[in-house]
Parts: C-alpha cells; structure tokens; sequence
C-alpha cells in the first residue's frame, strides 16, 4: 500500500517539476525576447535581421539636442523629486511615530491614495494648476517635480515605513534628546544613519519611476525623456529604441541595486514587494 | 512640565506635508469632481455628462472595457499558473526570490519602452517577425494588428501576469500541503482535490485578483498612447485630447466627466477586490 502511494507521488512530482519547467520557459522567453529584440533593432543596420551590426544609432543620441535635454531634465526631475520627497516625508513619519501616533492611519491612507487615482486622471485636476502656475510663476519643466512628488509617494512610504519599524525610534529618540540633542541632530544624525537603507531604497524607487514618467509629462505638455523618446520613435526609431534601452538598463541597474540594498534580511525584500502589491489592490480603499 | 500647550502643538510637525500633499493631491481632486459639474461659463449643469454619451467616447468606454476584461482574465490565468510553478518550488530558494524581484519590476514596467519592446520584437521591422515571415508564417498578412487593441492587449499581459503573480503568490501559499494529504487519505483523486477543495478557496482570490487586473488595464495611459497613434480609441486617450488645446478639441468639462466615470470604475472594481479578498483570507492566511 505504502509503496503503491509512494510510486503515485512519484509519478505526481515528476508531472509537477515537467509543468514547472515548461511555464519557467515560456515565461522566460516571453518577458525577455521583447527586451533582447530591442537591444538587436538598435545595432541592425537595415530592415532583415541578418543586416549588419551597427553601433551608429548609439552614438547618435548625443546628435538630438532635444534629446540631450530631455535626457538631462529627466536627471534633474529625478533628484529634485527624491530630494523633496526624503524632505518632505522622513521627519514627517518619525514625527507622527513619536508625537502622533493617533495620525499614522491618515498619513498611511493619504500616501497610498494617488495608487487608486490613475494618472491621466491626476492630470486633468493639474492642467488647470500648471496652467496658472505658468501664467504666473514658471513653465520650466522643471515644475513636474511636484507632481512626480505625488506619483512616487506611495513607494516611498512603504519603503521608509518598513524602515522605521525595524528600528526603535522612540527609545533612540529619548536618548538622544535626553543627552541633549536638538530635534535636528536627532534627525540628521540619529535617525537618518539608522534607516539609511530604506532612504536609499525610497530614492532608488523615485528615481526608477521619474525616468520612466510619461503620463503627466505629456499631457502637461513637457518633454521629458519618455515624451521625447515617443517623439523621436516616428523620425529615428533606431535611436529611439536605442535610448530606451539605455534608460530601460539604468533603471534595471538601480532596482538591482535596490535587491542588493535588501540583502541583509533575504526575505525583506520579498515582503516588501508584497506590501506594493497589497497597496496596489487598492487596501486603501 | 511637557503640559498640555506642548502638546496641542504637536500637530504643527505635519503641517508641511499635509500643505503639500493639500495643493498637489486634494486640490487636483476637488478641481475635477467640482469641474465635472461646471458648464463653460461656470455655472452648474450636467451638461458634461451628457458627453459621455456621444459615440466616440462611448466607443472608446466598450474599447477599454472590453481590453481590460481580456487582458485581465488571460492575465489572471496566465498568471496563476506562473505562480502556482513558483509556489510548488523551494520557498526560501534564490530562484523564488529572483523570479518575485523581477515581477515587481516588471508589474510596473509600460509605458513608451514596453510598447517600443514589442514594436522591435512583433513589429513589422522586428526579428521576431521576419523570422517567422521567412519560414512561412506572415502573421500580418491581414493587417498589422499590433498597432490596434489585438496587439494593445497582447503587451498589456506583459505587466499584467506579474502583477498577477504578486498578488496571488499570498494566496497559493496559504494552501496547506495536509488539505491535499486529507483529501487523499479519504480516497480524493487530483481532480477531487482541485474541484473540491483547492478550488473553491482560492477561486474568490483569483476572482478578486482579476478584477484588480481589470483596474490596472484600465487605468493605463502611456503604453496605450506609445502604440497606437490614431484614433484615442481607448478612454485615456480621449481625456488626453479633450484637455489638450492643441487640436481644438479643448472641452475641460467633459475631460473631467471622464476622469469621474473612471475612477467610478476603478473603484467599482477594487471594492469588488477587497470585499472578495476578505472572504478569502477567512482560510488562507
């Protein structure tokens, strides 16, 4: 009876690791075809893909001045919205931690939000703003930083929450104050080191999701790196596949980076990826 | 000595993120759900949604819902299978971690580059096509259908079974190996087992997760607008045209609607998600 059962189990586990390879496969070449094809289409010199390799689209980036700025805006709209983000959320969350608790949920269900507004829906209500804002202050691109602030909020809470809650804030704080540290000093040097993880891993965030921002660009009418890379898909597609491999690379680069940041706690990372994925279905709600 | 006026002031800590996200998160919202009511001279009318009804944007509603309830249920299954291959593996293993990692990326991966991908992958220029051209099998020979919804829904799936797979992953885990041990032991075949038990404890969490799918599709913009170029046949691109004044299409008011009518169905769905996923976590937790 024990080995009958047994020979069945065996023959169950044989089909299962079959059905395990057969899906890893597949799943394989469907996500990473699309990604090698584009890297093949940016150094083929003609239209049959036995033409020639070429590395002239590569180096023609840097022959679109328009593209050149686009890329630069993009870089700069990277690090002014990591900054003011880090700025405006880290005191924030270790203030409502010690002081507010009372508060968290709100500050929580507020972060999330713009998860279950779409985007092109957030842009309709910041036509309007941008309108005026360029009537009367600045058209520069460089003001799609405080849209992109609202866009990346909801990743970045997470990550700086999940640091937060591995360390004791309160009782750090206590002893830093009670020797006689000023509020700043306990920010700066106090709780900034302690969650200097979660903070690189928020930027690494924000900086992965600005560079590849359309949505609000486009319709706001600015042309950043993702709208430029459209615009030159109908005039040079091999440069402009070229420059989304690039940027597809880098922001690739940066997650990995972010796996790499994870490393202490094997599993963080993984749970981590569950929480945006909860929030995404909308737990706010 | 920390008395009360210490801590009625508490509060003045979070002012400077809740003034923000007040102007760049509340703001835009009230100015499109005030928006939606106003006619062009500002005074209330339901003028905007009599809009809705006329065909183009009807078209474009039955488009979108009709692309996000394929690319949601093929996803789902697609999906699901990928992450029940993932599930029966080593739960601690580095293969799992990397396969979790990269649908994180890629669930949020879209936009201009994930249309570019496919164009140089199924394009009419890319080596997956002339490939297959060459041996045969001209999948255009009706037409170039990646450039509408057909080829639309197919990159979909490209963010939509890794979405799939982080939210369903959870799921899959909570099934206990004894469920099945107890099914066999009182003499259940596979087929028993999946029909009777498996079955109808995750069905409400892959119910759930479709329609979350269903919201996702349904919100998206760039990926849409990077593909196909003509026509706005999908609800987020007629939002787009009607705010643009570029092509004298400029009707704020209705753009609004719009943005109303769809985070009335987004929301639709992710309640729908939420009340499914709590009779589901009855079980797997």
């Amino acid at each position: 009876m024990a080995a009958v059962s047994g020979g069945f189990q065996r023959a169950r586990r044989r089909k299962l690791q079959a059905f395990r390879a057969v899906v890893f496969i597949l799943a394989g070449l469907f996500f990473l075809v699309p990604i090698l094809a584009m890297l093949e289409f940016s150094t083929r010199a003609g239209n049959t893909f036995t033409s020639p390799r070429t590395g002239q689209f590569w180096r023609q980036i840097f022959d679109y001045p328009d593209l050149v700025a686009a890329i630069t805006a993009s870089l700069e709209l990277a690090a002014i919205t990591s900054a003011v983000m880090l700025v405006l959320l880290v005191p924030t969350m270790v203030w409502v931690r010690l002081r507010l608790p009372g508060l968290s949920r709100i500050v929580e269900f507020i972060c999330l939000l713009p998860l279950t507004i779409p985007a092109i829906v957030l842009v309709v209500g910041f036509f309007p703003m941008y309108l005026w804002m360029g009537n009367n202050f600045s058209d520069n691109i460089l003001t799609l930083a405080f849209a992109y602030v609202i866009l990346v909020l909801p990743y970045c809470y997470r990550a700086i929450d999940a640091g937060l809650g591995a360390i004791d804030v309160k009782t750090l704080t206590e002893a830093a104050r009670s020797l006689g540290a000023s509020w700043f000093t306990v920010m700066w040097r106090v709780i900034v080191p302690n969650v200097s993880a979660a903070i690189l891993n928020a930027t690494l965030l924000s900086v992965a999701l600005v560079l590849g921002e359309y949505t609000i660009a486009n319709n706001l009418l600015y042309n950043n790196l993702q709208v430029e890379i459209a615009m030159l898909g109908r005039a040079n597609a091999g440069v402009s596949i070229a420059v989304a491999v690039a940027s597809l690379l880098f922001a690739f680069l940066l997650l990995v980076g972010l796996a790499f940041v994870g490393r202490k706690r094997p599993r963080q990372q993984e749970v981590l990826v569950k929480t945006y994925a909860r929030d995404l279905a909308g737990k706010t709600v | 000595m920390l008395g009360g006026r210490r801590l009625r002031l508490d509060w003045v800590g979070t002012v400077p993120f809740l003034a923000y996200v007040g102007v760049f998160l509340f703001v835009p919202t009230v100015i499109i759900a005030v928006g939606a009511f106003l006619d062009d001279g500002g005074s209330f009318s339901l003028s905007n949604f009599a809009g809705l009804f006329q065909s183009d944007v009807v078209t474009a509603t039955v488009n979108t819902v009709l692309l996000s309830a394929v690319t949601a249920v093929i996803g789902a299954v697609l999906g699901a299978l990928l992450a029940y291959a993932i599930a029966t593996g080593n739960p601690d293993g580095v293969f799992r971690r990397a396969v979790v990692s990269a649908s994180g990326v890629l669930a949020q991966f879209g936009g201009v580059t994930l249309a570019f991908a496919f164009i140089a992958t199924i394009g009419p220029a890319g080596f997956v096509y002339l490939f297959a051209q060459q041996h045969g099998l001209d999948f255009y020979a009706n037409g170039y259908w990646i450039y509408d919804l057909r080829g639309l829904a197919l990159v979909y799936l490209y963010f939509q079974i890794p979405l799939m797979v982080l939210v369903f992953l959870p799921a899959l885990d909570g099934i206990k190996p004894q469920w099945r041990e107890a099914a066999e032991s009182l003499g259940g075949r596979t087929w028993h087992y999946w029909r009777y038990v498996a079955g109808p404890l995750l069905l409400p969490s892959f119910l759930g997760a479709t329609l979350l799918l269903f919201a996702n599709s349904f919100s998206a913009y760039a990926t849409a607008n990077a593909l196909i170029n003509q026509g706005n046949p999908v609800l987020a691109q007629q939002i787009s045209g009607f705010i643009s004044s570029e092509v004298g299409l400029h009707k704020p008011g209705l753009a609004n609607a719009i943005a109303l009518e769809m985070i009335a169905i987004v929301v639709v769905a992710t309640v729908l998600y939420s009340l499914l996923q709590r009779r589901s976590s009855r079980w797997l937790q």
